[in-house]
């Protein structure tokens, strides 16, 4: 008691922690496990899938010796890589055009004011609640010869192929498989962001004699912009990520035709033990992300008429 | 706004929307009929809509083949650990990029950006690496501390923060003139205003966890450590066919678990996707 009453009287320092080294010390405080996390599990790994791909890794025999850039010239000359480079940008091309339009297509059907839309709604998103690899599994039955598909067709007299076994078919049979599944995430942002456009501009719109068409293209589609580039942007980065499918439904065949990148990293590094050269096709899987990422983040500026 | 349909266009919307629909739809429905019916019948042609003749036995069978109680347990609890610890790591981040000034804030937002740039695709060797020298492979490990802390917990905290950098500061400027510490505020006042965004982060990672599936083939070799979508292609006879009325009852199984997760969650997901900046 004593002690606290002598202590009032004399005049106060001023405290170590004040209001903005509370808030610093906070700050960090919160954000540690997130940074701690990133620098174990995201940058250290980058720095050391940098450094694998200097080097030939041989696990059966034990070695790890430095090549340079040995395994880069290897890419240059691999004969499969224009191949599989080609088959990611065909199967990210195909699945962002046809994911974007159906997205859309649906929102604005969804948009209509008509009974029992909450039930169509639920209905075209469930394929995302089904789980990816059964959803797979489904289909790769109903794309086999004598599967669901080509019974249908059978009945108005048409031959099927054998979707997944034919060059022609296979990718686009991917694309198809991985576009239900998920379109209908899109679907919700894009209904969501319709729902979010004025209705006042339809109205001035319609005064001034523009026709549904002409709606949709002056009003609707730029005020919904943001919502279509953030939505092509996780769709794109998305389908290059694509692995169970591919993995599932044609291991990358027939031939290579359906081999995208990340599958054939994962063959090369643990199918076939090529730690080094599966670090090197991890770099080019980087490198092709970031300029992705970056050429939509220059887009932004022209494209997006609207942000909040 | 569009209430002026003709019923003729309202008979052509809806004619649209069922065609559209039987590719959204019949997969799902044919994978839990044809998972009761016996393997002769799975093939008929046309494909029957209901099952003619109903085979219990390849649920009881699904178990038996696998371990598949402890695939399917191995799945939910890991799926439930990075719901959570996701849920804790990316709101407790995201607040303190929104809400919390402290110096370097930004160029750190930009670093852990990066986590959304880098797919966990592209350091799957060195992570492999990491595990392997810390003797975590075929443990859960890696399939839960890398989703928590990693990379896919980043597109988690780029949400919250959206979410925390629209909600009025008037709302916890009486908390602080009260002297409350910075914890206390998070935890009382902003974090149950935050449901909405918490909502749509638990389903997004649930789902994410839940459909997994490079990551475990590369960190898990034995057959009790298996996820389900790992386990679910497994079920292939003596020559590698596919056991297919086997496969299509373990699937159906697994599409449950997600169900409920939306049951419970999925006013929550609208609200937050209406609340994160993803609306136009």
């Amino acid at each position: 008691m004593h002690m606290r009453l002598a202590a009032d009287t004399t005049p106060r320092k001023p405290a170590f922690w004040t209001m903005a080294r509370r808030d610093a010390a906070s700050g960090y405080a919160f954000i540690a496990p997130q940074l701690v996390g990133i620098s174990i599990f995201v940058l250290l790994p980058l720095g050391l899938v940098f450094y694998y791909s200097l080097h030939e890794w041989n696990v059966l025999a034990n070695t790890f010796t430095f090549v340079g850039d040995a395994n880069y010239q290897m890419l240059l000359r691999d004969p499969n890589l224009p191949q599989v480079l080609w088959a990611s940008a065909v199967f990210s091309a195909g699945l962002v055009v046809l994911n974007m339009s159906l997205a859309l297509l649906l929102a604005v059907l969804l948009d209509q004011k008509l009974k029992g839309m909450v039930i169509f709604r639920t209905l075209f998103f469930s394929p995302v609640v089904v789980s990816l690899v059964a959803w797979t599994i489904v289909w790769s039955f109903l794309l086999q010869a004598n599967g669901g598909i080509n019974g249908m067709l059978a009945m108005i007299g048409v031959e099927g192929p054998n979707w997944l076994r034919t060059p022609s078919t296979a990718m686009i049979s991917v694309i198809v498989v991985q576009v239900f599944k998920n379109v209908g995430l899109n679907m919700i942002l894009f209904l969501a962001a319709l729902q979010g456009v004025p209705k006042e501009l339809y109205e001035a719109a319609r005064v001034d004699g523009a026709g549904r068409f002409k709606q949709f293209r002056r009003i609707t589609l730029p005020m919904i912009s943001p919502t279509i580039l953030l939505t092509s942007i996780i769709t794109i980065v998305g389908s290059l990520q694509v692995f169970a499918q591919i993995a599932i439904l044609t291991k990358g065949g027939p031939g290579v035709s359906t081999t995208v990148l990340v599958y054939y990293l994962y063959q090369q590094a643990f199918q076939f033990n090529f730690f080094g050269y599966g670090s090197t096709l991890s770099i080019l899987l980087f490198a092709i992300v970031a300029v992705l990422t970056f050429i939509q983040w220059q887009m932004r500026k022209r494209i997006v008429f609207y942000e909040n | 706004m569009k209430t002026d349909l003709s019923p003729r266009a309202k008979v052509a919307l809806y004619g649209l929307m069922c065609v559209l629909l039987i590719p959204f739809v019949f997969p799902t429905w044919w994978m839990v009929t044809s998972s009761v019916k016996p393997i002769s019948d799975i093939f008929a042609f046309p494909p029957d809509l209901w099952p003619r003749r109903f085979d219990w036995s390849t649920y009881q069978q699904v178990f038996e083949l696998q371990p598949f109680a402890r695939q399917y347990w191995n799945s939910a609890y890991i799926a439930a650990i990075v719901t959570i610890g996701t849920m804790l790591v990316s709101s407790m981040a995201g607040y303190a990029f929104a809400r919390i000034r402290f110096p370097f804030s930004n160029t750190i937002f930009m670093i852990v950006l990066m986590g959304l740039l880098i797919p966990s695709e592209v350091t799957i060797v060195p992570l492999f690496q990491l595990f392997l020298s810390w003797d975590m492979i075929n443990t859960h490990w890696p399939l839960i501390l890398v989703p928590i802390f990693g990379a896919p917990s980043v597109f988690a905290t780029f949400v919250m923060r959206q979410f925390f950098i629209a909600l009025p500061v008037e709302l916890e400027e009486a908390a602080r003139v009260d002297g409350l510490g910075r914890f206390k505020i998070f935890w009382t006042i902003a974090l149950p205003l935050a449901k909405p965004a918490l909502g749509a982060v638990a389903i997004f990672t649930f789902l994410h966890s839940w459909n997994l599936y490079l990551e475990p083939i590369v960190f898990l070799s034995s057959t009790q450590m298996f996820t389900l979508p790992q386990a679910l292609t497994q079920f292939t006879d003596a020559y590698g066919g596919a056991m297919w009325n086997i496969q299509l009852a373990a699937a159906t199984m697994t599409a449950i678990p997600v169900l409920l997760v939306f049951i419970v969650a999925q006013k929550q997901f609208v609200e937050g996707l209406a609340h994160t900046g993803l609306k136009g």
